[in-house]
């Protein structure tokens, strides 16, 4: 449980952070903010889209993104997902009750996983087109954020939506099979620091762990095969690890000179 | 329905998806056409929205919380800042906070120029409903005219002889489009019920005469005549022609 308590703290914190810190200590939201009046950081995904729509992008934004592109590109690997998106509470909870109810998954929507990738780069491209950062217009993590920091209920809505999405519609639909954010950060974090290990001699193949994953398809070779989890898909959640009795798997920092042992 | 239980799990499932789908649809067929304003520095709104990240930082950096964040339920794009005049208007800061925390440029930072400054600003345009003005009654009222930054000149007072009682003036606030700033003071000022005097996006006031008319007096504008040419176009014959080319 540790993990997730932990993530939860971190999660309603730095929203919590946001809401209430006074503004010397920091200003804005998730999508670009200032720390202690002179840190920028920014959301890379949507500096990126804001740079296609207008083909311009100011220094300080710039600056911004690139922290935060280096900070998981280099690090955490795509632990945004996971650890500071609100969205996630509530994909989370969904999916929560989704297994208390024992909900069977739909035979009739069935999502590919590539979904997501599809979006981010219709994304991307429909912002040059129409010179809009195009994501960041209907960002419903921007929506739950926002409403969250600068108060307002209509947001609730927004939330609720997405809960009834995940929970009775298609399993883990928002977060793993349709959030181009959640695939820019996969596709930035293939070769971030911080992975998941595994020991395939303390493994009893239980599968817990492939049973509590949020991205599966990162967990493939659990049981089969000596390899650290390094697919960027994983959010670094660590619920495979505190599940885990045999303590086949655990985190690993400086894992780059090993060599996917 | 196998049994009880069945029967809530799929009854809570459906009305679950009703209210998803209810409110979706609620938000498709919503078709505000409100107006906005928009804070300093966000004159073209194309522009505007092709820059803005929708962080909030200009909302934070107002000193006077006029700022809001649009809501999924606002006419004004989500997550986009905006700001009500008769709740609370702009109070024109000398250092403009909202467009120097900008951290995308989306408020456009060259209004903290040193030689530009608020008064270059357009943010909307006053306009006075004369109907409902009391100092159109006759009443004597400048409120608008008192609480505007630029007095004398974006909000002047003209006078005019009072018809029904012939012995009293009119005080009558009268904006000036090229200095007025659209900050709001005056609308929030304006003593009426609703405010006679309120400030409009400048698309949805300004018209545009087109360039085909010279102002003579004007010896800049007049130079544009010396540049056009006359040749273009002037058929002389066409006007004793047409009757033998048979096009009628």
């Amino acid at each position: 449980m540790r993990y997730l308590i932990a993530r939860r703290i971190v999660q309603i914190a730095i929203l919590a952070l946001f809401a209430f810190a006074p503004s010397a200590l920091v200003m804005g939201n998730l999508s670009s903010s200032l720390w202690f009046n002179t840190i920028p950081l920014s959301d890379p995904f949507a500096a990126l889209q804001i740079f296609l729509a207008s083909l311009s992008i100011d220094l300080s934004l710039l600056a911004g993104a690139l922290l935060i592109f280096l900070l998981y590109g280099i690090f955490l690997g795509r632990a945004f997902c996971a650890w500071v998106c609100p969205i996630n509470l509530i994909t989370d909870f969904a999916s929560f009750v989704r297994q208390k109810m024992g909900l069977r998954a739909s035979k009739f929507i069935i999502l590919s996983k590539n979904l997501r990738y599809l979006i981010l780069i219709l994304t991307l491209v429909l912002s040059f087109i129409l010179s809009q950062p195009v994501f960041e217009a209907f960002s419903y993590i921007g929506i739950v954020q926002r409403g969250v920091i600068f108060g307002g209920f209509s947001w609730a809505f927004v939330g609720f939506v997405i809960f009834v999405i995940d929970a009775f519609l298609a399993s883990r639909a928002v977060c793993s099979h349709f959030c181009p954010l959640g695939a820019f950060y996969a596709f930035i974090s293939r070769y971030a620091l911080l992975k998941v290990r595994y020991h395939l001699s303390k493994c009893t193949k239980c599968f817990k762990c492939v049973e509590i994953c949020p991205e599966r398809q990162v967990l493939a070779h659990i049981g089969k095969e000596q390899k650290n989890v390094l697919s960027g898909e994983c959010i670094r959640c660590g619920r495979c690890i505190e599940v885990c009795d045999d303590d086949a798997l655990e985190f690993s920092i400086f894992d780059i000179r090993r060599k996917n042992v | 329905m196998k049994n009880r239980r069945d029967f809530f799990k799929t009854s809570f499932k459906t009305l679950c998806l009703c209210g998803g789908a209810s409110f979706l649809a609620s938000l498709a067929l919503e078709a505000k056409e409100e107006y906005f304003l928009r804070p300093p520095g966000a004159e073209d709104e194309e522009r505007f929205l092709s820059l803005c990240i929708r962080c909030g930082l200009c909302v934070d950096a107002c000193p006077y919380d006029t700022l809001k964040l649009a809501s999924v339920l606002d006419a004004a794009k989500t997550g986009t800042p905006f700001f009500e005049a008769r709740k609370i208007p702009c109070y024109l800061c000398k250092d403009i906070p909202c467009i120097k925390e900008c951290p995308t440029n989306a408020l456009d930072n060259k209004h903290l120029a040193p030689d530009k400054g608020i008064e270059s600003l357009q943010m909307g345009i006053a306009i006075v409903d004369s109907a409902s003005c009391v100092a159109h009654w006759g009443i004597q009222c400048d409120a608008c005219y008192r609480a505007c930054p630029l007095i004398d000149r974006a909000l002047k007072i003209e006078t005019k002889r009072n018809e029904r009682t012939a012995k009293h003036a009119l005080l009558l606030p009268v904006v000036d489009h090229e200095v007025c700033v659209g900050c709001g003071l005056c609308e929030l000022a304006c003593i009426t019920q609703e405010p006679a005097i309120r400030v409009l996006p400048r698309t949805y006031v300004l018209g545009k005469a087109g360039d085909n008319y010279i102002k003579g007096w004007d010896r800049d504008d007049e130079n544009r005549l010396k540049e056009s040419s006359t040749k273009k176009k002037f058929d002389s014959k066409k006007a004793t022609q047409y009757l033998n080319d048979g096009d009628l």
